[in-house]
C-alpha cells in the first residue's frame, strides 16, 4: 500500500478492498455525470493507489454529501468517506484551499442560507 | 413536555420561518422548546473523516449542554439534525473521537453520547402523536396537494439517522394527512436536490432542483414542503419557482390556527 492510500484509508476508516465492483454507488449517485471518476472507479483507484489522479480530479469537489452511495452499497464500503478523505488530503496542504473568503461576496444572493456558506467552507478549505 | 432546542445559524437568519412557525406550533401543542442558553453553528456538514475533531466540538457542546439540563435535544433544521445526531453517535461509539473531544473541551463531566437527539418531526410523531395532532387542527388544509421533499440529511445513512425508511419514507406524508392535506408521493422525494453544490457548481444545482420539481409536478404536487433551508433555497431559487416550496412548520402553524395576522 503506498503512502497516500494509507493516509486516505486511515482518515476515512474505509477498506476499499471490500468493494465487489457492482457499481451500485455510481448508479445511485445523483452527481455521477459531474465526476471525472465515478464513485465505483474512485473506490477502485484508491485500492490500486492511483491517488495522484484522484487528488487532481474535479470530482472531489462535486460530491453532494447526500450519502446515497453509502446507503445503497451492499458491502458497506462507504465511497463518500473516501471522496471526503481524498479532498481533505488536498485541502490540508499548504496553499491548496479550494474556496477563499474573498470569493464569497461575488457568490452571494439575498436568499442564500448561511448553511450553504458554512458547509462550503467546511468542505473546501482548512 | 419540555425539551432543549437547538435552532442553528440559518434558523436565526435566512431560515427564520422554519423556526418561528415551529416554535409557535409546538407552543400551541403544549410542548415547550427551550432554546439552549448557548449554542454555536453545528458546521452544516457532518465531518466524515475520523481524525477531524475540532469541527465536531460545537455539536458536542450542544449535546453536553442539553445533558446537563437533563433534557432531550430537539433539532429542526435537517442539516443540524444530521450533524448533531451523527456526532452524538461518534461520541458513544468511537473511543478515539470521544477521548480527543473530551480532552479538548474539559467539561466538568466528560460527555459520552448520553443525550437523546430528536428531530422536531419525531417529537410530533412519537411524543405528540399524529392522531392527537389531527384533533388539534382547526384549519385543515383540505384539498391541497402537497409533495413532501425529504432530501438526504434526515434519512441517510439510515443506520445512523434511524429516522424513517430511507427508500420509502412516510413521516412527512403522515404529517400532511394529519393536517388535512393530500400528500403526493413522487420518486425523487428522497433524492438529493444538489443544494450543497450551489456555490461550487451552480448549473448542476439548478439542473438537479429542476429534476426534483419536474418529477413532483408531474405526479400532481401543487406545492412542496421541506425541513431543510438549503433544500428550500435550492428548490425555490435555483428551481426557478416552478412550485411553491415552504417549510413544513409554516403549514403546521397554519393548520393549528396560530399563523393568523402574523405574516
Amino acid at each position: 500500500m503506498n503512502h497516500m492510500t494509507e493516509i486516505v484509508t486511515r482518515i476515512s476508516g474505509v477498506n476499499p478492498r471490500k468493494c465487489m465492483k457492482c457499481g451500485k454507488c455510481t448508479a445511485a449517485c445523483p452527481a455521477y455525470d459531474e465526476m471525472d471518476y465515478h464513485p465505483h472507479q474512485f473506490v477502485d483507484m484508491v485500492e490500486t493507489g492511483r491517488l495522484e489522479e484522484l487528488m487532481n480530479s474535479r470530482g472531489i469537489y462535486m460530491c453532494l454529501s447526500c450519502f446515497a452511495c453509502l446507503e445503497r452499497c451492499p458491502r458497506s464500503v462507504e465511497p463518500a468517506k473516501l471522496i471526503e478523505a481524498v479532498r481533505l488530503a488536498v485541502v490540508r496542504q499548504q496553499g491548496r484551499n479550494h474556496l477563499k473568503p474573498e470569493q464569497i461576496p461575488a457568490l452571494l444572493d439575498p436568499d442564500l442560507p448561511q448553511q450553504a456558506i458554512t458547509s462550503a467552507f467546511r468542505k473546501y478549505r482548512k | 413536555m419540555t425539551y432543549s432546542y437547538f435552532p442553528g445559524c440559518t434558523l436565526k437568519t435566512k431560515g427564520r420561518d422554519l423556526d418561528i412557525w415551529g416554535r409557535a406550533a409546538m407552543e400551541a401543542l403544549g410542548v415547550e422548546l427551550r432554546e439552549l442558553p448557548q449554542w454555536q453553528c453545528c458546521g452544516a456538514v457532518y465531518p466524515q473523516a475520523k481524525d477531524e475533531i475540532a469541527v465536531r466540538l460545537s455539536a458536542v457542546r450542544a449535546l453536553a449542554s442539553a445533558g446537563e439540563l437533563g433534557t432531550d435535544l430537539v433539532t429542526l433544521c435537517s442539516a443540524c439534525h444530521h450533524v448533531i445526531k451523527r456526532v452524538n453517535r461518534d461520541m458513544r461509539t468511537d473511543e478515539t473521537i470521544r477521548s480527543r473531544a473530551n480532552t479538548y473541551l474539559q467539561l466538568e463531566t466528560p460527555y459520552a453520547g448520553e443525550t437523546k437527539v430528536l428531530h422536531y418531526l419525531e417529537v410530533l410523531r412519537d411524543q405528540v402523536g399524529f392522531d392527537q395532532l389531527q384533533k388539534r387542527v382547526v384549519k385543515p388544509l383540505t384539498g391541497r396537494k402537497i409533495g413532501a421533499y425529504y432530501g438526504c440529511l434526515l434519512l441517510r445513512p439510515s443506520g445512523e439517522m434511524e429516522f424513517d425508511d430511507p427508500e420509502n419514507p412516510s413521516i412527512l406524508e403522515d404529517f400532511l394527512r394529519a393536517i388535512g392535506a393530500e400528500p403526493v408521493v413522487y420518486a425523487m422525494r428522497n433524492e438529493c436536490c444538489g443544494g450543497y453544490t450551489t456555490l461550487e457548481n451552480k448549473p448542476y444545482a439548478v439542473k438537479q432542483a429542476g429534476r426534483v420539481l419536474e418529477n413532483a409536478a408531474s405526479c400532481g404536487a401543487e406545492e412542496l414542503i421541506t425541513a431543510c433551508p438549503l433544500c428550500l433555497y435550492n428548490l425555490q431559487v435555483n428551481g426557478g419557482g416552478k412550485l411553491p416550496v415552504r417549510y413544513f412548520t409554516e403549514l403546521l402553524a397554519e393548520a393549528l390556527g396560530v399563523k393568523e395576522g402574523a405574516v
